[in-house]
């Protein structure tokens, strides 16, 4: 049996001190998950309302910045009854070490799910070792 | 439009300001700090009520829509990632699970004029009022 999904608010960022946005909008930290495997670490967000054209990655030395921008769509000529949840932009701000092969980041987007694959260098990748029988 | 041609105009807000200025205000006033997932905005005219809620990651077929009277009940879920033996989370912020969400509107719905969209991510549904709940202009004849 699935467990039930347990409630979550969307956290606002408290103060946006990285530099303010010229234009007032809420900003919002997604919930990501982030998994190490064998070859890579994916790091997958939540951000819904943003599609690959509106979400911004960059990678600027060791920092990655995930940016999504919502266009808030508010119907016409109605008046708001029940707001459990505020509509806003996302971003987070993630500190890399060295074992991410910059070249190779992938980021794909599907229906408001953010996924990004960073491969390990080939550096830190474990290798095993051949041992032979010395003389 | 720019700003300053708004402030002049005081009453003519922009709708997403208007919105934003009555999330924060509705939110204040003694609406508990948590709140049942998913979370919902429901909007009303005369003669529908559109709703909104985030569910990133779900598939749109999987999603249980029910009308009966003035009540909406969805439900969903969403599995997590299945990790192999030799993968693990450094970080599990995501919800995963199943949901179901019950919303009591002010009218009854005609449940087979319900429209529901999903895009990003977002699920958009439109549920026009019912026919023999809206409101009927009764004439007064002088006797």
């Amino acid at each position: 049996m699935a467990d039930a999904a347990k409630e979550t608010l969307k956290k606002e960022v408290a103060s946006q001190e990285k530099g303010e946005l010229t234009r007032q909008r809420r900003v919002f930290t997604p919930d990501v998950d982030i998994i190490e495997r064998k070859e890579d670490i994916v790091v997958i967000a939540d951000m819904p309302g943003v599609d690959e054209k509106s979400t911004d990655i960059t990678l600027d030395k060791n920092v990655l910045t995930i940016y999504g921008r919502v266009e808030a769509v508010v119907p016409d000529k109605h008046t708001l009854y029940i707001s459990e949840y505020g509509i806003g932009d996302y971003q987070r701000v993630f500190t890399l070490t060295d074992e991410v092969d910059r070249e190779k980041i992938q980021a794909t987007v599907n229906n408001g799910v953010l996924r990004i694959v960073l491969p390990k260098a080939e550096a830190v990748r474990t290798r095993k070792i051949a041992v032979t029988a010395g003389s | 439009m720019l700003w300053s041609d708004l402030e002049r105009f005081g009453r003519l807000m922009d709708p997403l300001q208007d919105f934003e200025r009555m999330h924060r205000a509705l939110s204040r006033w003694g609406s508990p700090s948590s709140v049942d997932f998913p979370a919902v905005n429901v909007w009303l005219s005369g003669d529908t009520a559109v709703i909104t809620t985030e569910l990133p990651g779900v598939d749109p077929k999987a999603i249980d829509i029910s009308v009966v009277g003035k009540t909406l009940t969805l439900r969903g879920s969403r599995e997590s990632e299945i990790l192999k033996e030799d993968e693990s989370y450094h970080r599990r912020e995501r919800w995963h699970g199943q949901f179901t969400k019950t919303i009591e509107l002010p009218f009854s719905i005609d449940a087979g004029k319900v429209e529901a969209g999903f895009s990003g991510g977002i699920l958009h549904m439109n549920l026009p009022r019912a026919e023999a709940d809206k409101p009927r202009k009764i004439s007064v004849k002088s006797v």
